[in-house]
């Protein structure tokens, strides 16, 4: 649980990240991607995850759509928007600037 | 996405949610196919629901969905009572109706603009003098010459315009014997052009068309007649009629929505003023004046400067008063001049009903402040039983705005519910309040659009209500404190306070209504029971017309022909019948003395007309033939006791004044007979012959006068149809224009009280039912919640007369209160209807016992159910079920 409290606020940006590697990608795919990128140190939530994909489709960072999987089940796939990939550019600016930041209050010890 | 469709989505949201489960579900398909353990997988989502709810707030307008599920729920509640919402919307939607029906009457009749350019800068202009009674009087209406004096000084700053009082006219089309009769109307050349008006057909008369007296016979119809009575043929321009002995030429039709200005009456006919006979004459007032401002001009100056016009035509021509009274002449020299605004045009029906439906429309706001006390006490009342429901609510997590939310949205739906029950009320009940304004000839004929204007007002009233019986329990309702709530109550009897102080204001209100509601009944049974003086009984009258002016010879002979019909008692003939509202007037110089204030009424009648109309003779004789006007009269009581000081007069001589002084001998006393209105007290009334001669004593023809039959069979008009045909029979140049049962002139007197007293007394009905349904619930409903108490007493041996006086101290307490607030209240306010009542004293004992009886009585027969309930209650029953 505690790991997944440092990401609040981050996980936008891990989101937006994956999609703009993986688009089409659904959200169990996204939640198993940021899990296997951080080498298991990130895991979304179920709990966190959709609420956010549905925010950020609110906002028209991503869309969605339905496929028919191989499977024969139907699943909703998500990519990003060009609002999205403007949003990706910036909360990555900003993400740097403020570890950066974080990291020179760290070394000033 | 977009807001729109997020709104969508809230008529959607079974399928949002439908989807987001899905894809919920196909994640932790995907996550048991990975391997992971299908309970662990399920339980990492917590509680699905939770995500859904979180995943469809962002998907949808949340308070809109809040809202449509409110909706939803607040629907499901009303179907659950049934009995007591369908009370509660119906009571409320007759209120409503009423209102809005009042509205609309208000609206149609004194605000709405006229369908013209400037009606904003449309002022009429009014006399305010002494009438003959000697009471303060105000008239609108002017002489031809001064209004073109006025219209001189006005150029440049105002135009002004003359429009006659309209009238219902007779035509001849083509050059056939049918004669039809229109509404027609005098009005300035210049109309047209100064309200911005374009012809529907033809063409507009013009200032050029109103320059010399009898030049132009023009006339313009209003598209209603066109529509009316020549279906919008094109052709009708340039059709002639004869009205008197001149042709007319239709030129042209007004537009569609142009009536005329007087609000009320919808003209046919329109034509110039300088058509009309009397244009020349100064002693002839026919015209209102409507003045249109010009943009930045002051009303006031205007009106000094018209004043001053006036005043000084007046004193021009008061110097050729020979025999009039000096005072008579003062007062008409001190006559004050006003401007008022106009916008709605200007009308006798709205001089007689402008109060009147204020009145109306304040009583019906009455019913309806009394309904929604009832509806917001109902929902106080349920609110109390669902206090556990709201504390349930707040302990989950309901915020108190959605509380608020939840019991407003279920106000809203009575109050929509009732004000769809009610526009269809309104839609009907308008119409025929105006259909009940029908005086024979004259029926009113008032426009009542539903447009935005009516919509608006029935919207803001919905609003309105929903907000007045709605916020209270509302902020109660969402106030709820769970822990005492679900504990079992909390303070009851705050509860019940809020409830009587409603009980007491709809009894204020309910007495308020009943009280004016039976002083306008007590005016029209005073009045309609007045006494006329004559017998109106089998009275048929026959306004009857001669093609060109009969000698009186002539008319006797139809008179004679009419005399051998069958069914028919007697005939006689008079210029005009009792109370029609016309009179005719002259000062007399008795003993040779100037000429005396008050002013006598004459009236011309035929022998036998005294027999007809069963006016009893006290002394000397009725005409004979032989007499003739002037020479003979036979005067009332009124009349001896005016000039005579009563001493009996029959031998003597008085002089009438006007236009020369001829000498008049009384030949008879008859009893005092009303004679131009049943409002008047009784006047002097002089009867002279109906053969008359002229100036040079040559005898002289008539046109028109009223033939009087008093039938043998009790319903004169049984016979009328018949006896119409007989006229032109007897001599072929006679034709009846009209024809009404003498009751018929007397109910026309009345038409204004009676509407005021139906009205009234409806709604003092529905006001009383309303009030003792309010009562008895909340009796029933302090009982109800009491019996816990009661229930205690009686175990404990209180006789069944202390548990009454339990149930019914509070309540009684507060009616008595109400009552002596609407008592108040009445007093207060009966002074702005004073002019609607007749011969009834608001402080009389009788109008105030009356609803203080009814009061009492209603709310008597209210308390009985729940009195019966609460000594009924069994203790152990109640015990028990605790």
């Amino acid at each position: 649980m505690s790991k997944s409290d440092s990401l609040q606020g981050s996980l936008d940006l891990l989101v937006l990240k994956i999609l703009s590697r993986r688009p089409r990608s659904h959200g169990y795919a996204i939640m198993s991607a940021i899990k296997d990128f951080s080498a298991e140190v990130l895991s979304a939530e179920e709990g966190s995850l959709y609420p956010a994909l549905h925010r950020m489709e609110e906002a028209g960072w991503v869309r969605s759509e339905w496929i028919k999987k191989d499977s024969g089940r139907r699943a909703r796939v998500y990519e990003l928007t060009t609002a999205g990939k403007k949003q990706l550019a910036q909360e990555q600016e900003r993400w740097q600037t403020v570890t950066s930041a974080v990291n020179r209050v760290l070394r000033m010890v | 996405m977009s807001l729109w469709s997020r709104i969508a989505n809230v008529f959607r949201a079974d399928r949002l949610s439908r989807e987001i489960d899905e894809e919920l579900q196909s994640h932790i398909l995907d996550a048991i196919e990975q391997g992971r353990d299908p309970d662990e997988a399920r339980r990492a989502f917590g509680s699905a629901l939770r995500r859904r709810e979180e995943s469809r707030d962002v998907r949808l307008v949340a308070w809109l969905d809040s809202l449509r599920a409110d909706a939803a729920f607040g629907l499901r509640r009303l179907r659950k009572t049934k009995v007591t919402s369908a009370a509660a919307i119906l009571s409320l939607a007759l209120a409503i109706g009423a209102c809005t029906a009042a509205f609309r009457l208000i609206d149609a009749l004194l605000l709405r603009p006229l369908p013209v350019a400037h009606a904003e800068q449309l002022y009429s202009m009014t006399h305010h003098g002494t009438g003959f009674d000697g009471k303060p009087s105000s008239y609108d209406d002017w002489s031809a010459p001064v209004f073109r004096l006025m219209r001189d000084a006005a150029k440049g700053q105002a135009e002004l315009i003359g429009i006659s009082i309209s009238s219902r006219t007779e035509l001849t089309y083509g050059s056939g014997q049918e004669t039809e009769r229109a509404h027609l109307q005098y009005v300035s050349g210049s109309m047209f052009d100064a309200f911005g008006l374009r012809p529907a057909a033809g063409r507009l008369f013009t200032e050029d068309d109103d320059l010399k007296p009898g030049a132009n016979p023009v006339v313009v119809i209003s598209y209603d007649y066109w529509e009316r009575r020549f279906g919008r043929d094109p052709k009708v321009i340039g059709r002639t009629f004869h009205l008197g002995n001149d042709i007319f030429q239709i030129v042209g039709v007004g537009p569609e929505p142009f009536t005329g200005t007087e609000t009320g009456t919808v003209i046919d006919v329109f034509v110039p003023l300088m058509m009309n006979g009397s244009i020349l004459r100064g002693d002839s007032t026919w015209l209102r004046t409507l003045v249109i401002m010009n943009p930045g001009v002051a009303i006031e100056p205007l009106r000094q400067k018209l004043a001053a016009v006036s005043l000084a035509f007046e004193t021009e021509r008061a110097r050729g008063f020979t025999d009039m009274p000096q005072g008579k002449i003062n007062i008409l020299l001190k006559e004050e001049i006003s401007m008022d605004r106009a916008v709605a045009g200007t009308s006798n029906l709205q001089k007689d009903y402008s109060r009147s439906l204020i009145a109306l429309g304040t009583l019906v706001a009455l019913v309806l402040l009394i309904a929604c006390a009832n509806v917001a006490n109902l929902m106080t009342a349920q609110a109390a039983s669902r206090a556990r429901e709201m504390a349930l609510r707040v302990s989950i997590g309901a915020g108190r705005w959605r509380l608020v939310q939840l019991v407003l949205v279920e106000s809203a739906w009575i109050a929509i519910l009732a004000a769809s029950i009610g526009a269809v009320f309104a839609w009907w009940a308008a119409p025929l309040v105006v259909r009940m304004i029908n005086p024979p000839d004259n029926p009113a004929r008032l426009a009542l659009p539903a447009d935005w204007r009516v919509l608006g007002f029935a919207a803001a009233m919905t609003l309105g209500v929903t907000f007045l019986f709605g916020l209270v329990p509302a902020l109660r309702a969402s106030s709820v404190k769970p822990a005492s709530a679900l504990k079992g109550g909390e303070d009851p009897h705050s509860r019940r306070r809020m409830m009587h102080v409603l009980i007491a204001l709809q009894v204020a209100f309910c007495f308020l209504v009943l009280f004016v509601a039976g002083l306008f009944v007590a005016s029209f049974e005073r009045l309609s029971h007045q006494p006329t003086g004559f017998s109106a009984d089998r009275v048929l009258l026959l306004d009857t017309v001669a093609a060109h002016a009969q000698p009186v010879s002539a008319w006797n002979e139809v008179v004679d022909r009419l005399r051998s019909a069958p069914g028919v008692e007697t005939v006689a003939i008079s210029q005009w019948p009792l109370l029609s509202g016309i009179g005719q007037i002259n000062y007399l110089s008795i003993h040779g003395e100037p000429p005396k204030d008050p002013l006598c009424f004459f009236l011309n009648v035929s022998p036998r007309f005294l027999e007809a109309m069963k006016i009893p003779l006290l002394d000397g004789r009725d005409f004979r033939p032989s007499d003739m006007d002037p020479g003979a009269a036979i005067v009332n009581e009124t009349f001896v006791k005016t000039y005579y000081n009563g001493e009996n007069p029959i031998g003597k001589t008085f002089y009438r004044t006007y236009p020369k002084r001829v000498p008049v001998l009384i030949v008879g006393i008859v009893r005092d007979a009303h004679y131009r209105s049943l409002r008047e007290s009784m006047l002097p009334v002089a009867y002279i012959p109906f053969s008359r001669n002229d100036d040079k004593g040559a005898m002289q023809p008539i046109r028109n006068a009223t033939i009087l039959v008093r039938t043998a069979g009790a319903n004169p008009l049984s016979i009328a149809s018949i006896l119409r045909q007989e006229i032109p029979r007897a001599r072929s140049e006679f034709r009846v224009r009209n024809l009404h049962a003498q009751q018929d002139l007397i109910d026309a007197q009345t038409v204004r009280e009676r509407l005021l007293a139906m009205l009234a007394l409806f709604f003092a009905g529905v006001a009383l039912l309303l009030a003792g349904i309010g009562l008895y619930g909340v009796l029933n409903y302090s009982v109800v919640q009491r019996r816990r108490e009661i229930g205690i007493r009686l175990a404990i041996g209180a006789p069944a007369s202390a548990i009454a006086r339990l149930v019914t101290m509070d309540v009684s307490a507060m009616v008595i209160a109400g009552a002596a607030a609407g008592l108040a209240l009445g007093m207060a306010s009966v002074r702005f209807i004073e002019t609607l009542f007749y011969q009834v004293k608001a402080n009389d004992s009788r109008m105030l016992a009356l609803p203080a009886l009814a009061v009492f009585f209603a709310a008597l027969v209210a308390a009985l159910p729940a009195v019966l309930r609460a000594v009924r209650i069994d203790p152990a029953d109640t015990l028990r079920s605790e």
